[in-house]
């Protein structure tokens, strides 16, 4: 069962990376995540960076429940 | 949290719920097929806030309730092998097979240690290198991908005494056979959030293109939920068929080449049993022949016996989506989560255990 | 004392066992009654302010075998204090005495022990009490983690105070001293492995002295219980079991912090179910409730006091949560043990 509170990456050493997960410290690999940098945050799961987490998406996301109006599903989704 | 409160907040979710109500109320049955998914449904109480003629079924997501008995004795017989040091998931502990489960066969002296990561199991093998070490390989494609990698790592570094007993599953292939076998109507797809962060959105286009099934790639909290049913129920309203994205912060259309490369390097297709399900064709992944070496059920000459289901249980029925918990004769009953008769109860996302903590015996 | 070890011959009751006592015991200890030496310690009752014939004796003990035996926020030591006293403090008692039992495992080491005594004299020091008796025993390497201590406590219960888990009504107000998971999480954490940007610590506290302000705000103060092992929820389950009542809380209310939310996802625990060993729960009557909301933020360990739910008629012996999304969910009493869920 998957993790689903991201992680962000603080220090990164070949293929291994140190990451803050809400304040919990772990090491985590980032061999499946190739172009990861410090700052970003990724989903772990069993031991492993799986993905990235897109901040701008993930903003865009947000920014739209604001607008968010809960008349008409013919609304645009993003 | 980052990322995470802002998809718990009670504001939007609210507005989320109200845009369902305003959907017509035709009866749809919508399917997702993670054990994650159950948990948060169950966790955050989703299904009070839903209109009636909304009805969310658990299907087969939950990679430990659908490994069959025949595997889990292979795994118990392997444990108790005097050389063998079985590393597992935690979750597989206390499933029970034919006749016992991993957890007995460690207090009747077998060798078993949970792991959270196929790394420790790597370490183990390095710290023991007088026994063969076998890790029983559960999980989908947001975990076989680490166990392809554990694989390569042996081979990188030369380790000769690390083995994998592969039973991980690929996740459209029992999609397509709950839809094929027509015992449960199912008008929508919640898709596995982190899976499909691995596979991407094609897999499961087939659905929508050949079965006008409509699919969205949900995320885990409530609000990527709720936002996913309305997503859905949008398609069916508008007569659309597609596969969509609702967890865009995660899941890429195309997935995440880095960890399918090294997964069907590896791994190749095979026929796999799912418990409930039967032989399902090319849902499983079985070790390629090039890395032979490393496969616990080529190297090793391991015969747990035959198989026996239990009785009464009807794991089976549950994870197709025909039985809701409680309509389980055992449930509540003979089968709780103290006295767990199948692995929908014992295992921490099964949907009788989910039920029965969030949801009571009733 | 020479070496920097226990050993066998600590617990023999000689020379080395009076050595132990005099150097490591009595100086954190002290204090007349064990001064005395004798078999037992004969102790002043103080009567007079509202010990009338209606007080009562309240008698309470524990056995600490955490592991392990330091972490951050406390210590096996702390732990057995603050344990005891809050439990007599829980039925609205004031605890007045403690007797601690120690088995020494041999190898320990005597600087862990000075920690430890040292630990409970501190928190017996806050909490107002005296460790007025003892016992020491030593098992072989092996037969014990390095060092368990039972703890016995003793207090007074005044004229009229009737605190209990049985006397919760409809109507009544539940109310939680601050946040959840964290006791649990230090442990386990050191156990697992998990490390923390700023570390997780215990909130192993002593918790009379709020509980006596709670009792002066808020004098009909229905029930009150630490939720230890089996966390929250298993303690507002006992609570609904033993009024017949039904509970409801609103998860909102409830405080988690991050780093503790976390590592439960981590290791797979429910922060509800996890221990803690310095919050109280409280039920009040809705008349009373915002005095002893009041009274809680006031004291010491208080300040994140919050009131989490209701006390309703029914479905009687349920736990209900509105989630922070609105919908609904049971809250099941612990069931078996937890293990780490991976996938």
């Amino acid at each position: 069962m998957c993790l689903a509170v991201p992680a962000r990456i603080t220090e990164i050493h070949g293929n291994k990376a140190t990451v803050d997960m809400a304040g919990v410290v772990r090491e985590t690999s980032v061999k499946m995540l190739p172009g990861a940098e410090v700052g970003d945050y990724v989903i772990i799961h069993a031991g492993y960076a799986i993905e990235k987490l897109d901040e701008e998406e993930a903003a865009r996301t947000v920014e739209m429940f604001k607008m968010m109006d809960s008349l008409g599903a013919e609304e645009s989704k993003n | 949290m980052k990322y995470v409160d802002e998809f718990r907040d009670s504001e939007t979710a609210a507005r989320l719920v109200e845009r369902i109500r305003r959907h017509p109320p035709i009866p749809v049955n919508l399917m997702e097929v993670c054990g994650t998914h159950t948990v948060a449904i169950f966790r955050h109480g989703i299904r009070q806030l839903l209109p009636e003629n909304v009805n969310l079924i658990s299907g087969p997501g939950c990679p430990v309730c659908v490994t069959a008995n025949r595997d889990i004795d292979w795994a118990i017989a392997a444990a108790k092998q005097p050389d063998t040091i079985l590393t597992t998931f935690g979750d597989m502990l206390k499933v029970p097979g034919s006749h016992s489960s991993l957890q007995q066969a460690r207090a009747e002296g077998g060798e078993v240690r949970v792991v959270y990561s196929t790394l420790d199991a790597l370490q183990i093998a390095r710290a023991n290198p007088q026994k063969r070490v076998v890790f029983f390989g559960i999980g989908f494609e947001t975990t076989a991908p680490t166990i392809a990698c554990s694989i390569l790592e042996a081979e990188e570094t030369g380790l000769e005494n690390y083995f994998v007993f592969s039973v991980n599953k690929v996740m459209p292939p029992p999609m397509k056979a709950l839809v094929d076998s027509g015992e449960v109507r199912i008008d929508g797809f919640l898709c596995p959030g982190h899976v499909s962060a691995i596979i991407g959105s094609e897999p499961y286009q087939f659905l929508a293109r050949d079965y006008g099934i409509p699919c969205v790639i949900a995320g885990f909290e409530p609000v990527d939920v709720l936002q996913s049913i309305d997503m859905l129920l949008a398609q069916r309203v508008e007569g659309r068929a597609e596969v969509e994205i609702q967890y865009k912060r995660v899941v890429r259309p195309e997935g995440n080449p880095a960890a399918m490369a090294p997964l069907y390097r590896v791994f190749q297709p095979a026929d796999a049993e799912w418990r409930g399900l039967g032989m399902i064709p090319g849902s499983g992944l079985e070790v390629r022949e090039e890395y032979a070496r490393f496969d616990a059920r080529r190297v090793t000459q391991i015969d747990p016996g035959p198989t026996r289901e239990h009785r009464g249980c009807r794991c089976g029925d549950v994870l197709r989506g025909v039985m809701k918990p409680p309509e389980c004769p055992l449930y509540g009953r003979a089968c709780t989560p103290e006295t767990p008769v199948g692995p929908c109860m014992v295992s921490s996302e099964g949907t009788c255990s989910t039920w029965f903590q969030f949801a009571g015996a009733e | 004392m020479r070496g920097d070890r226990i050993l066998l011959a600590h617990g023999s009751g000689g020379k080395l066992s009076s050595e132990l006592i005099q150097e490591i015991f009595f100086p954190a200890f002290g204090n007349p009654a064990l001064a005395r030496m004798d078999d037992s310690a004969v102790l002043p009752l103080p009567l007079g302010k509202g010990q009338g014939e209606g007080s009562r004796l309240a008698m309470s003990t524990d056995s600490h075998v955490v592991k392990p035996l330091f972490f951050g926020g406390g210590d096996i030591g702390r732990l057995a204090v603050c344990g005891t006293v809050n439990d007599l403090a829980m039925v609205g008692a004031t605890p007045l005495y403690l007797a601690a039992g120690f088995i020494l495992e041999e190898g320990l080491l005597l600087a862990d022990l000075r920690r430890v005594v040292a630990s409970m004299k501190e928190a017996a020091a806050e909490a107002g009490v005296s460790v007025v008796t003892g016992d020491t025993k030593v098992v072989e390497q092996g037969g014990a983690d390095w060092l368990y201590v039972t703890t016995t406590g003793v207090g007074m219960v005044s004229d009229g105070v009737n605190v209990s888990g049985s006397n919760a009504r409809a109507g009544d107000v539940v109310l939680l001293s601050g946040s959840i998971g964290d006791h649990g999480i230090a442990v386990l954490s050191r156990r697992e492995g998990l490390e923390f940007g700023s570390p997780v610590t215990s909130d192993v506290a002593p918790l009379n002295h709020m509980v006596a302000a709670m009792l002066e705000a808020a004098p009909h103060l229905r029930a009150l219980r630490d939720p230890t092992r089996g966390g929250l929820a298993t303690t507002l389950n006992e609570f609904a079991a033993q009024s017949g009542v039904s509970i409801q809380i609103e998860e909102a209310q409830i405080l988690v912090r991050p780093a503790v939310q976390a590592a439960c996802e981590m290791l797979g625990y429910d922060p509800l179910y996890v221990a803690n060993e310095g919050k109280l729960v409280a039920i009040a009557p809705e008349e009373e409730a915002e005095a002893a909301l009041s009274a809680m933020r006031r004291t010491r360990y208080g300040e994140d006091a919050r009131i989490i739910g209701r006390v309703l008629p029914s479905p009687t012996g349920r736990v209900l949560m509105k989630t922070r999304i609105g919908g609904t969910r049971i809250v099941q009493m612990l069931m078996g043990e937890m293990l780490p869920r991976i996938c």
